[in-house]
């Protein structure tokens, strides 16, 4: 099977009609198991009390964040150079997921920060292109919106998509090339030394699936929202013209 | 309950309100699937009749 399968509008929605609803009963199950068994089960961190069992949806929602508008960067560049319309409308159907995922991260990031560090906010490197990260998001939401062309609208939010994955990287590895920020370094390693305790790292392993599910199941809905409001629109465009 | 000690307010207040985001984009999502849906199959109706 070729990813170029998922192209034709039809295939995307024989295969997401059944793999969408496996992704969200996946998606809750992991998120139930990971947040219960972290937030009721695992001790409190010498150092940082209680405030860790935070580092269950904080890590995952950057994470995804992130994750959410490189997927858009792929999905934006297949448009601009193969012009398959499902992959533009993938994005679109991404971005209000990513913003979701960037606000939580954010939210719990401040709301951790503000016992760990004395402050909610710093304009450090990570948090700050964090910040910059989410601003695009709502540009690009917003850009979609403002104009009628489908088309355009594709390529204005892709090459948007371009720019703003300057800010996806850099909130992402800003705090391996800046040392001046509050904000320590990564939290999983595959070096075992610097990655967390395994009694936070398994329960966080969870959460991470539950959301990269919840992401999956959440775009294959709301793409196939988009394919049919594009195919409602037609429609209604014909009537008008038969009514005319 | 955990034992939460003196920063039970910023976790609980971290865990209610990501969770409520993430409910409030689950059923905005659905609610936009159903309504598109419908009106997707009134449409095809008309176009049919």
């Amino acid at each position: 099977m070729s990813l170029w399968e998922f192209a034709n509008p039809r295939r995307f929605m024989a295969f997401t009609d059944r793999w969408m609803p496996v992704a969200l009963v996946l998606s809750a199950i992991c998120l139930v198991v990971g947040l219960i068994w972290g937030f009721f089960f695992t001790p409190d961190d010498f150092r940082q009390g209680s405030t860790v069992k935070i580092i269950y949806l904080h890590v995952p929602s950057a994470m995804m964040a992130i994750n959410a508008w490189v997927m858009m960067l792929v999905a934006s560049l297949i448009w601009l150079i193969r012009r398959h319309h499902v992959s533009a409308l993938a994005a679109r159907a991404a971005a209000p997921v990513g913003v979701t995922f960037t606000l939580i991260a954010l939210f719990t990031g401040a709301i951790w920060g503000q016992p760990m560090w004395g402050t909610w906010w710093a304009w450090e490197p990570r948090l700050t292109s964090f910040l910059i990260l989410f601003l695009f998001y709502l540009g690009y939401v917003a850009l979609w919106e403002a104009i009628e062309d489908p088309d355009t609208a594709a390529d204005l939010t892709s090459i948007l998509c371009l720019v703003g994955s300057v800010f996806a990287l850099l909130s992402r590895y800003a705090v391996n090339f800046w040392n001046q920020g509050l904000h320590q370094g990564a939290t999983l390693s595959l070096d075992a030394e610097e990655n967390i305790s395994d009694v936070f790292y398994f329960p966080l392993l969870v959460c991470i699936a539950g959301f990269i599910l919840l992401f999956v199941g959440l775009v294959f809905m709301r793409t196939r929202t988009e394919i049919r409001a594009r195919r409602l629109h037609a429609l209604e465009l014909r009537e008008r013209m038969r009514d005319a | 309950m955990p034992d939460l000690g003196k920063y039970a307010v910023e976790v609980l207040s971290a865990y209610g309100v990501s969770i409520a985001l993430l409910i409030v984009i689950v059923l905005l999502s659905a609610a936009r699937a159903a309504r598109v849906g419908r009106q997707l199959a009134e449409a095809e109706e008309r176009a049919d009749g």
